[in-house]
């Protein structure tokens, strides 16, 4: 995939940000005796980036269509006491669970994807408002942990093969299939066109709300699954396990620490992946050396800060014009009147 | 096409300063989402004090005003950041920290009140020219660059207070958020944030008719085309972003008053603002909104949980409640801004009594038909 990309893109950079990440993070561990590479290690990295790394796949799809969810937070929320509830420790009830918990997802999604395209609602508001008031069902309706997973359900987090847990397989198979949907799909090229200009593809003949509505679905589906995942892990649902993970605003900033455009029309999956990998790889060592957790955010928040730094000049810079400025100025005069 | 134009320009009347009577501009402004707020806020008014008879006593809504007051003028903040089409994330890590200073550099010590201030406002400035100067001059969207800041604050002021309360900054100091005016005839109080609040709003208007909230305007509405006409964008943008730290920590002085020395003050204040100010009809990608609906939107916020709680629903609703309205004032307004009141403006009575060709139509209407 990256042989493709040839000259040095944002997501070559961003491995190679990956890269270094590794590399220093496993001279740090080595510093403190440690193997970075041992399969306890590797195990511990590759579990945290699944559910963040399903939160991100959504995202990474939802901002490539010009929206944002900041929702997703209460979505894993209610899919963790949903899911929970409906199983509540019998076997029998993991396909209906997590049916149902999906459908959720997918009604949260769509919620949002209607919202933000008929109603003309800024993603961002849109989103907070459907998190608001998921968040005011969840606080009056459960107090403290509900339902449980039984324990058929909970080998989803605990069976491995080999070093890779298959929670980060399925995470892994849902991006190929988002990254074939983005490239190979008239419905992910579509997301692009409606990402980078609404109007433009409006007047090319697409249907803008399908693409951006389509995200959303996927999006909220795959919190969903991020809260099963979690429920999984926990086995009880806990209806303030999404709030705590402050998936929204980490997963906008792995998306654009994957080299997204926050404004949407460019970026890809492969790029997010590598963010979230970041993340990962950066709280195990700080988990290595056994840094003050609250210490922990403020390095976070330089990481972040400081790596989209590094390319975010050169990405707005080397975005080539889609069309001559003057044809843009010609052609304002017909357009309005 | 040209000919057209030629003819229309001698033709053209002399544009008038304004168009219509005063009464009539204020209705017009009415029907803008900034100016819906206002209604709004008069609605909610009365219909807590329907519901609650308490309310239409002077003196509560007074006090009402004076606790609304931080939430307002963070949003006044929070409009400056947004009308200039970013975001500011960080300012609940600002109050935060704000509060921690007040704490522990002032303690217990009269004399440093003042010292204090000035150091807050200064690390306040420090840390929008810190948020300004990396979204303009690095490129990096404010969303990430205030979640950074947000980020980094939070986990600094948790880890220097380790988590919990401490220091407690002397009661002169508290004075400013929780005392106020006393013996005031039919009000019986008027709270120093009210009087805070009231002088940074009319130094906001003042701000805003100025040219360089003209310009911060421009900027929001079309950023290449303000810079094209020479405004350098990363100073307004940093202005913006050091007004809206500033607030933040006006903010975080007057809820000392309120709600003590704790990291976990101002948590999820970025949010409260955001939406105050998208409530207040400002549009998100700026270039559209008054500095003052964004105070009212804030208003309008704290009256719309007054009057849940008085209705007694479950405190726990009130979430749901936030997001079903924001939802739906946003996506009012959205249409609202789209109709417009500007584009398609009927002339001042004057024109229409001479007649309709005085109508200062397009060419490319004339050039159409």
């Amino acid at each position: 995939m990256r042989g493709r990309l040839g000259a040095v893109t944002s997501t070559t950079i961003v491995y190679a940000v990956l890269l270094l990440a590794v590399v220093v993070g496993a001279i740090l561990t080595a510093a403190h005796g440690r193997n970075f590479f041992s399969v306890g290690n590797v195990d511990n990295i590759l579990t945290t980036t699944s559910i963040l790394g399903f939160i991100a796949i959504g995202q990474t799809l939802v901002i490539l269509g010009g929206s944002l969810d900041l929702s997703v937070p209460f979505v894993v929320s209610l899919a963790s006491v949903v899911g929970g509830g409906i199983m509540a420790g019998d076997p029998g009830n993991i396909v209906p669970a997590v049916a149902v918990a999906l459908l959720i997802g997918a009604a949260v999604g769509l919620a949002n994807g209607l919202i933000v395209t008929l109603l003309h609602v800024h993603g961002f508001i849109a989103t907070l408002g459907t998190g608001l008031v998921i968040s005011g069902y969840l606080a009056s309706n459960y107090k403290g942990s509900h339902g449980s997973a039984p324990r058929d359900f909970r080998l989803l987090d605990a069976t491995r093969i080999g070093p890779v847990p298959i929670s980060t397989l399925i995470m892994i198979g849902c991006a190929v299939a988002a990254i074939l949907m983005l490239r190979r799909t008239r419905l992910g090229h579509h997301l692009y066109a409606v990402g980078g200009n609404a109007e433009v593809a409006r007047l090319s003949g697409l249907r803008t709300p399908v693409p951006v509505v389509a995200a959303h679905v996927i999006c909220s589906s795959l919190a969903a699954v991020a809260g099963l995942l979690l429920l999984a892990r926990l086995s009880v649902g806990n209806p303030t396990i999404g709030s705590q993970g402050g998936y929204d605003l980490m997963s906008i900033a792995a998306v654009v620490l994957g080299g997204t455009l926050l404004a949407g029309g460019k970026g890809n999956i492969a790029g997010t992946l590598a963010g979230v990998a970041i993340f990962a790889v950066i709280d195990n060592v700080m988990g290595v050396m056994q840094i003050n957790p609250f210490l922990r955010d403020v390095v976070r928040g330089v990481v972040i800060v400081v790596a989209v730094a590094v390319y975010a000049r050169r990405e707005i810079d080397a975005r080539p014009p889609r069309f001559g400025r003057q044809l843009v100025l010609d052609a304002e005069p017909e357009e309005v009147r | 096409m040209s000919t057209i134009t030629t003819t229309e320009t001698t033709a053209r009347p002399e544009l008038p300063a304004h168009q219509g009577s005063l009464g009539a501009r204020i209705a017009a402004g009415m029907a803008t989402p900034g100016g819906a707020v206002f209604v709004l806020v008069a609605v909610l008014l009365v219909s807590i004090m329907i519901s609650n008879p308490n309310f239409t006593d002077p003196g509560a809504l007074i006090r009402f005003a004076g606790r609304t007051a931080p939430i307002a003028i963070a949003a006044m903040g929070q409009y400056y950041v947004i009308v200039s089409g970013e975001f500011d994330l960080s300012m609940g890590a600002v109050i935060a920290t704000q509060v921690v200073l007040a704490g522990n550099f002032i303690g217990q010590d009269q004399g440093r009140i003042l010292p204090g201030i000035v150091l807050m406002l200064v690390v306040g400035a420090l840390i929008g020219v810190v948020n300004g100067l990396i979204t303009t001059l690095l490129k990096v969207p404010s969303f990430i660059v205030t979640l950074g800041t947000m980020l980094a604050l939070t986990g600094l002021v948790r880890y220097i207070t380790g988590g919990a309360a401490t220091g407690n900054p002397v009661d002169d100091f508290r004075q400013i958020g929780r005392g106020g005016i006393q013996d005031v005839p039919v009000v019986d109080i008027v709270p120093y944030p009210l009087i805070i609040l009231v002088a940074l709003a009319a130094a906001s208007v003042w701000l805003m008719r100025r040219p360089f909230g003209r310009t911060l305007i421009a900027i929001g509405d079309n950023p290449a085309a303000t810079n094209y006409s020479g405004a350098p964008l990363w100073s307004y943008k940093t202005r913006a972003f050091v007004l809206s730290s500033l607030s933040a920590t006006v903010a975080g002085i007057l809820l000392v008053g309120y709600a003590g020395v704790h990291p976990s003050v101002g948590a999820g204040y970025e949010f409260t603002a955001i939406t105050a100010v998208v409530l207040g009809g400002v549009l998100l990608g700026g270039g559209r909104g008054w500095v003052l609906s964004a105070a009212a939107g804030a208003f309008a916020l704290e009256l719309l949980f007054t009057l849940l709680t008085s209705l007694g629903v479950p405190s726990t609703w009130r979430d749901t409640v936030q997001g079903l309205i924001i939802i739906a004032a946003v996506a009012v307004s959205a249409r609202a801004w789209q109709v417009g009141r500007r584009p398609r403006r009927t002339p001042s009575p004057t024109d229409l009594s001479a007649g309709t060709p005085t109508q200062p139509a397009t060419g490319t209407t004339t050039g159409d038909s």
